[in-house]
C-alpha cells in the first residue's frame, strides 16, 4: 500500500510501538522466568 | 458469614488460581482483536481530506494516549485500597500498573510528535495537552523510581500510594486541558457532549484499536500482578532461609580478654 509523501512519519510511529511494546511483554516474561527459577529454588513449582 | 465474591477473588492466592486461567485466553483474544484493527487500519480506513495518510498514526497514538491515562487511574484507584485498606493486591496492582502505563504515555508521545511533524510543521510545542502528558509521563517514572529507592515494601506502598494520588490531579488536567486552554492540540473528537466528530468510516476502526490496546494491557497488568506476587513469595521465603539459618549458627559471644585497662598505653 502507498502510504503518500509522510510514510517515514507512519512507518517510525509503528515501529517505535512495536520496538516499546517488545521490550515490556520481553522484559515482562524474563521477569517472570527470573521469579519461576528462584522459586523452584525454594522447593516451590507455581505458575 | 461467607467472604464476598469481591474478597474472595482480591484474595492473594484465589488471584493466582484465576488469572491464570484467564491470561492465555485474554492474550489470544487480544491478538485476535488486534489483527482486526490492524487490518482495518491499514486496508480499510480511507485517507483522511485533510491528513492525507498521516491519520493511520491515530490508530496507535489514541489508544495509547487511553491507556496512559487509564492505567494512571486505575493506579490512583489502587493507592486508595493501599492507603485506607492496606490491602496486599491493591499495592501488586498499582506495581505492576506503572511501568505499563509509562510505556503507552511514552508511545503517545513519541506518535503525537511524529504525527505532528508533518501536521503542524513541528514536532513539540509547550501546548497544555503536550506539556500535561509530558508531566505524566514525568510522574510515572517518578513513582517507578520512588518504588526502587524505598527498600522496605510496605513503607514504598505507602509512599507511592501518596505519591500516586498527589499526581491524580493531573487527569482532570489531560482531559479538559483542550477546553480550557488555547491549543494547537484539537478538541475532543470521541468522548464529548453531542456524540463523537469523526466519520464512522474511521472511528469503528479506532474503536476496535482502543478495544485490542485495553485487552492487550489489561493482559499484561494480570501477567506482571502475578509475576510480582511470586516476587514478593521469593522475598519472604529468603528472609525465612536467612533466619533459618541464622538460628542454626553457633553463636560466638565476645571472651573478655582480661588485658589492659582503657586509657592505658600498650
Amino acid at each position: 500500500m502507498d502510504l503518500g509523501s509522510h510514510g517515514g512519519f507512519i512507518l517510525a510511529a509503528y515501529a517505535f510501538t512495536v520496538l516499546v511494546m517488545a521490550a515490556l511483554v520481553g522484559n515482562a516474561i524474563r521477569d517472570r522466568r527470573t521469579q519461576v527459577r528462584t522459586l523452584k529454588g525454594f522447593g516451590e513449582d507455581r505458575r | 458469614m461467607t467472604p464476598s465474591l469481591w474478597t474472595r477473588l482480591s484474595n492473594p492466592s484465589h488471584f493466582m488460581r484465576w488469572s491464570g486461567a484467564l491470561v492465555p485466553w485474554l492474550t489470544a483474544l487480544s491478538l485476535a482483536v488486534l489483527a482486526v484493527g490492524l487490518y482495518q487500519t491499514f486496508y480499510v480506513v480511507p485517507p483522511d481530506y485533510q491528513q492525507g495518510e498521516t491519520v493511520r498514526i491515530m490508530y496507535i497514538h489514541v489508544p495509547a494516549a487511553w491507556l496512559g491515562v487509564f492505567f494512571y487511574g486505575a493506579m490512583s484507584v489502587s493507592a486508595i485500597g493501599t492507603l485506607v485498606w492496606r490491602h496486599p493486591l491493591a499495592d501488586v496492582a498499582q506495581r505492576a500498573a506503572a511501568p505499563i502505563g509509562a510505556a503507552f504515555t511514552l508511545i503517545c508521545l513519541v506518535t503525537g510528535s511524529l504525527w505532528g511533524k508533518p501536521m503542524w510543521g513541528t514536532y513539540w510545542v509547550w501546548d497544555a495537552r503536550l506539556t500535561s502528558m509530558l508531566v505524566l509521563f514525568l510522574i510515572y517514572c517518578g513513582i517507578i523510581a520512588l518504588w526502587r529507592t524505598l527498600e522496605d515494601p510496605n513503607r514504598a506502598a505507602r509512599a507511592v500510594a501518596i505519591l500516586t494520588l498527589v499526581g491524580a490531579v493531573n487527569l482532570p488536567i489531560i482531559k479538559f486541558s483542550v477546553n480550557w486552554w488555547s491549543t494547537l492540540h484539537q478538541p475532543a473528537s470521541i468522548l464529548r457532549m453531542g456524540g463523537s466528530t469523526i466519520d464512522p468510516s474511521m472511528l469503528y476502526p479506532l474503536l476496535v484499536m482502543i478495544a485490542a490496546a485495553t485487552l492487550g494491557g489489561t493482559t499484561l497488568h494480570l501477567y506482571t500482578m502475578r509475576t510480582e506476587i511470586m516476587r514478593r513469595r521469593v522475598r519472604t521465603l529468603t528472609i525465612r532461609e536467612a533466619e533459618r539459618l541464622d538460628r542454626t549458627q553457633p553463636r560466638i559471644t565476645p571472651q573478655p580478654s582480661g588485658g589492659l585497662p582503657v586509657g592505658q598505653p600498650v
